[in-house]
């Protein structure tokens, strides 16, 4: 039974992924959450908020990789265009990685926050 | 040059679990004119070697729970299927507009969502408490 309601929630994240692009990891670092909470109690906030993080780019790698073949097969795939920005998108992660905390500063998130509506609103607009 | 700014700044902030697709998105479709579905195929496309990068060194760490990650993957690539036929019956402008709206929902909870606080902590072996 358990393996049904894993399934369901990885469709959740796979359909977000498929269709967005991008954001399966807003369905999937709650979800990792809740099930590794579930799994061992006596985890710190902090370090499961990690974990879910961490584990989020495992799932969300497999399910970018499913998607992005089949974006490629309904012909909506430009290499040389996300080439542009792989490199310094590494280089990004790697320095993230390593040199920042994993902790998130409230202010960064809300920062981030108030940007991502800055710019759903622009979208809405134009 | 910008492309390189927004690339590096995609990529940390993934790293942290922010959300870094969302940047790259934006950039495309507000400022470079990249039709939507043509930019979330490059942002698919953008995230791989980053997030093998990221798997391998979260691996190191320990951190990866390889069952339940493993778990989730089947469904998760019928949704991904899905999801893809879903988003090409959109026209690019529908698909747009939803995900503006998907945006401004995400970026409307980070906002009122109280970040982790550092609570105090009594295992003084472990520095990273302090």
């Amino acid at each position: 039974m358990i393996y049904l309601k894993r399934f369901f929630e990885g469709v959740l994240c796979g359909l977000l992924n498929g269709f967005f692009g991008s954001g399966g990891g807003v369905a999937a670092v709650p979800i990792l959450e809740h099930e590794l909470r579930k799994s061992s109690a006596e985890i710190p906030p902090e370090e499961l908020t990690r974990r879910a993080h961490a584990n989020s780019v495992a799932v969300i790698f497999a399910l970018s990789l499913t998607a992005a073949a089949a974006y490629f097969f309904s012909g909506s795939i430009d290499f040389s265009a996300a080439w542009r920005y792989i490199p310094a998108g590494a280089a990004g992660a790697l320095a993230g990685s390593l040199f920042l905390r994993k902790i998130r500063a409230a202010w960064l998130q809300k920062l981030f926050g108030a940007l991502i509506c800055a710019a759903a609103v622009r979208t809405m607009l134009t | 040059m910008m492309g390189i700014i927004v690339g590096a700044l995609s990529g940390i902030i993934a790293s942290m679990g922010l959300g870094g697709g969302f940047v790259l998105l934006i950039w495309l479709t507000l400022f470079q004119d990249v039709p939507q579905r043509t930019a979330q195929g490059i942002n698919l496309l953008f995230f791989l070697p980053i997030a093998l990068i990221s798997i391998i060194l979260h691996s190191r760490a320990k951190l990866i729970d390889k069952r339940l990650v493993m778990s989730l993957i089947p469904g998760g690539i019928i949704g991904a299927v899905l999801g893809t036929i879903g988003s090409q019956a959109l026209g690019n402008e529908l698909l747009r507009k939803l995900y503006a709206v998907f945006l401004l929902a995400f970026g409307l909870r980070e906002l009122f969502r109280k970040a982790p606080s550092k609570k105090t902590n009594t295992d003084t072996k472990n520095p990273r408490s302090q």
